[in-house]
């Protein structure tokens, strides 16, 4: 790139040279090559740093420090710095730009503009400490009724008709969303399922395959058929508590999976089936579904494959029409539906999409609730909600919106160590996350990886329990499309009607 | 008495639920012998505490039988003119068999009473399975769309008689004690936020179904939005209604015994369920799986009136038991008493010293009390819903 291009740097990387042992442990640390050494002291490349934190932890010496970088553009409100960095590095290469993580437009969230409920006088709150409060939940498709052999009074002497339809249960309504083998590092999907397990909730394969030795954690994981069929055989399809076609992602509506060929290692390669070091980029649609009818044959060929033992559902993003696609998918057999709105997250993602495309959850839960109930459909399945869950406040209300179970990935990754520098489609992850390369991989601790998550779930359904206590609720079902306990603060009072929300003071 | 608000609220108050505090009393004779309304009313307003004048009601069963074939329908209705569109709409859709005012004792020097009707009615054809349903759908339609107008009850042989005031006065407005039934359920109201409103006192009725009520449902929008889905039409602005609706969805639509429908409304908690065998733990599960949204949450305690078709008292509180209910039964064992607090059966024995009880006792929280007609108690409340593994053959293994 000519030097009168060259973007400025974001970040400014401080060694402090009176702390600096020069025992090189930056060089060593640092993924993205920032640090070397001139031989009498260690020197950085500002414009190479994404801030992720690595060397500043790892120095013995605690002498470096990230900071923002103080030169700056002239300064223009319409044409920031973002869409003038934009505009030179599409014009440096010509290319469609990739992104990760989620959209990082600050965009006003809806969730922050919504307000609990709690009881005062005439409703005592129950006290999650010295009373029980539940929170699992059942997956899977419902009876819309149950029919019973006698008309007795005496429980002991009824029996069910209906025939009972394949639900498993979940400890908490939480499940984490589908990050592949390939996006996601070996041991960070070993830490996933292994939090998974022990908490009793359920995690997603992604489209990525299934490495067999992730088989034993089958009874919580929800394995993903998206359009690649990446790794899709009969043991991928039955080694698992429920199968979920992926139509698309919340990050990038319209558009199929990308992996990087640089992060299809060996490892990878075997698991998805394709060759080592080639793009897995998987088709915009599924070349087998053009319409409703094609999906409707999906559903029963997956089933049919499974012997009807296992939930069938399907993930679809956000989009203007969520609510009437979504009533055609129930209607086309799916036990579940997974709605995962704009701000959902992605391993790699053009930023056009990424940043532009698709609706925020709690207007796309709200209407797909709302018209699923028109259609009386609603309380047949399971609703997962995601798309930028990022702690048990937006878990609460999105349930309460309409949600039976909120699906989260990025505080997943955070917790296992990810500073959302945003550069998972490099392959360089640091932390040992979103890499495949050996030695960064096994910077990732999985046993420690595995308690943190297991924490932060255990505290977003003790504080669930909390706000479920001071509403006086004893159990999530009752939360469930309860919009009555929410309440508006935002600017815009359409937002709160499409809600069905009351603004606060009503 | 307030004499305003008759079949709606001011329009300041139209989207405030109501919360208020409540007593309720009811019994049922088992041998179906009817008794005047006066010991219902002494149950009720013993319970003074309970109420603040601002709403009171009571639902008899039996009480028409020499109609006891129609629907009778009583009405609430603000002037003329909505009596005439009631009428007229009625005749279209089936037979006015009787149409007459109910009996009230009229107060002096007050010129805006409301118009308390009462209309037996039939539908085209008689023993059509069908005809509950379109009575359901005829009360949605008056209550919604015909204005100033409101239907207290439309069940067969019973009637709903509410107001607005405190439960003597309701009582004498409408000459309870004139009134011979086998069962008998009443209710006293202290409401918090609104000026209170005939149409919003208790019972509330849907068919045979009569519910009172005491408590707030804290998962009333969850409850709402299940039974919007049915074409239910939730108009009053207040828990009890999505109750009444409930029990209507779960036994007359879905056709559930009664027992099993209480345990959709107030189901074990998992970890009983867990100690269950196999093929109760699938009951339990999916009762709980199907009906989640039919839960109700929050303090409650109800006594419901209901006949498909043998006539049944059912008392039931939520699962916590936030809100008291006492459950007595005579010595004759041939009526059993359900109430808010036990001073509602001591007031009994205060005029007839003969009068006395076989056994009084408070119902486990979250399980039912079911009498039945012909039949009596079916459940006492107190049994362990849960029938346990044998533990000590567990601990031998």
């Amino acid at each position: 790139m000519a030097l009168t291009h060259e973007i400025i740097s974001h970040f400014q990387v401080n060694v402090n040279r009176e702390d600096c042992k020069k025992c090189k442990s930056c060089i060593k640390n640092c993924s993205f090559g920032v640090f070397s050494f001139n031989g009498k002291q260690i020197v950085a490349e500002h414009h190479k740093c994404v801030a992720c934190q690595r060397c500043v932890i790892m120095c013995p010496g605690k002498a470096i420090h990230i900071s923002q970088s103080e030169s700056c553009l002239p300064p223009h409100g319409n044409y920031t710095e973002k869409i003038r960095n934009i505009i030179w590095a599409q014009s440096g290469t010509g290319g469609v730009l990739i992104s990760a993580t989620g959209n990082d437009r600050p965009i006003r969230s809806i969730f922050d503009d919504l307000l609990l409920d709690s009881c005062q006088v005439t409703n005592p709150s129950i006290d999650p400490i010295r009373e029980i409060i539940e929170t699992k939940i059942f997956f899977g498709r419902k009876p819309k009724k149950l029919d019973f052999t006698t008309a007795s009074n005496d429980v002991n002497e009824v029996s069910l008709k209906t025939n009972n339809s394949v639900n498993f249960e979940i400890e908490m309504p939480i499940m984490i969303g589908h990050m592949s083998l390939g996006s996601i590092s070996y041991n960070a999907c070993q830490a996933i399922y292994q939090a998974a397990k022990e908490l009793n909730i359920v995690a997603g394969s992604g489209e990525g395959g299934l490495h067999p030795d992730f088989y034993e954690y089958a009874p919580n994981i929800i394995t993903e058929v998206a359009s690649g069929r990446f790794g899709v055989d009969l043991n991928y399809l039955n080694n698992a508590v429920a199968i979920e076609i992926k139509i698309g992602q919340g990050a990038k509506p319209g558009h199929g999976g990308h992996l990087p060929g640089e992060k299809v290692s060996s490892l990878i390669s075997q698991t998805r089936m394709i060759p080592e070091g080639s793009d897995a980029l998987s088709p915009y649609p599924h070349h087998d579904i053009y319409s409703i009818e094609d999906l409707a044959q999906l559903i029963a060929a997956l089933k049919e494959a499974t012997r009807y033992k296992i939930p069938v559902g399907v993930k679809i993003a956000a989009v203007h029409n969520s609510a009437p696609i979504a009533v055609g998918i129930v209607r086309s057999g799916a036990d579940f539906l997974t709605l995962d709105g704009f701000r959902g997250g992605t391993g790699a993602a053009p930023r056009i999409i990424r940043d532009h495309a698709g609706i925020p959850i709690e207007l796309a839960i709200a209407a797909v609730d709302k018209s699923l109930r028109e259609e009386n459909l609603r309380e047949q399945i399971t609703l997962i909600a995601g798309g930028s869950i990022r702690y048990s406040a937006d878990l609460i209300k999105v349930i309460a919106l309409g949600a039976d179970v909120a699906m989260c990935c990025m505080p997943v990754l955070i917790a296992m160590g990810c500073r959302v520098c945003q550069q998972c489609f490099r392959g360089l992850c640091p932390w040992g996350i979103a890499t495949q390369d050996e030695i960064l991989v096994k910077r990732l601790d999985i046993t420690i990886a595995k308690n943190r998550i297991i924490n932060l779930f255990h505290s977003w359904n003790e504080e669930l329990k909390d706000v479920l206590g001071a509403m006086g609720i004893d159990s999530v079902e009752s939360l469930r499309s309860n919009r009555d306990r929410l309440r508006y603060i935002g600017p815009n009072p359409r937002i709160a009607e499409i809600l069905e929300v009351k603004h606060a003071g009503e | 008495m307030r004499w305003e608000n008759y079949t709606s609220l001011p329009e300041k108050f139209r989207n405030q639920r109501v919360f208020d505090g409540c007593g309720i009393s009811g019994f049922i004779n088992i041998d179906g012998s009817r008794v005047s309304g006066k010991k219902v009313i002494e149950m009720l307003c013993i319970l003074r505490e309970r109420e603040n004048g601002l709403g009171a009601g009571y639902a008899a069963y039996g009480i028409y039988s020499k109609y006891k074939d129609y629907y009778a329908f009583h009405f609430l209705l603000d002037d003329e003119i909505a009596k005439t569109q009631v009428l007229e709409y009625l005749e279209k859709k089936g037979n006015i068999i009787q149409s007459e005012p109910i009996p009230t004792k009229k107060p002096v020097n007050i010129d805006n009473l409301p118009i308390i009707w009462r209309v037996f009615f039939e539908l085209g054809s008689i023993n059509n399975p069908n005809n509950d349903e379109k009575i359901v759908k005829i009360v949605m339609d008056i209550n919604t769309n015909i204005k100033n107008a409101f239907v207290m009850s439309s069940g067969k042989d019973m009637g709903v008689f509410k107001g607005n005031g405190w439960s003597n006065e309701i009582a004498d407005f409408y000459k309870i004690s004139e009134y011979k039934a086998y069962m008998w359920l009443a209710h006293s109201r202290f409401p918090t936020n609104t000026p209170g409103w005939w149409a919003g006192a208790h019972p509330f009725n849907l068919l045979n179904c009569s519910v009172v009520h005491n408590g707030e449902i804290t998962s009333y929008g969850t409850n709402r939005r299940y039974l919007e889905s049915f074409g239910y039409k939730c108009t009053l602005s207040t828990d009890t209604e999505v109750i009444a609706y409930l029990i209507d969805l779960l036994c007359r639509k879905h056709n559930i015994p009664m027992s099993i429908a209480t345990i959709a409304l107030a189901p074990p908690l998992f970890e009983e369920i867990e100690k269950l065998d196999k093929k109760s733990q699938i009951l339990f599960k999916s009762i709980r799986a199907t009906y989640r949204s039919a839960m109700l949450n929050g303090p409650f305690s109800i006594v419901v009136g209901y006949s498909n078709p043998v006539p049944t008292m059912i008392g039931l509180s939520d699962r916590k038991k936030l809100r008291p209910l006492v459950v007595g039964i005579s010595e004759d064992e041939n009526t059993i008493y359900m109430s808010s607090e036990e001073s509602s059966f001591r007031r009994l024995m205060i005029n007839d010293h003969d009068f006395n009880f076989k056994d009084i006792w408070h119902p486990r929280s979250g399980n039912a009390v079911i009498a039945e007609l012909g039949n009596g108690l079916i459940k006492n409340g107190l049994e362990i819903t849960v029938k346990k593994n044998n533990l000590l053959q567990e601990e031998a293994c």
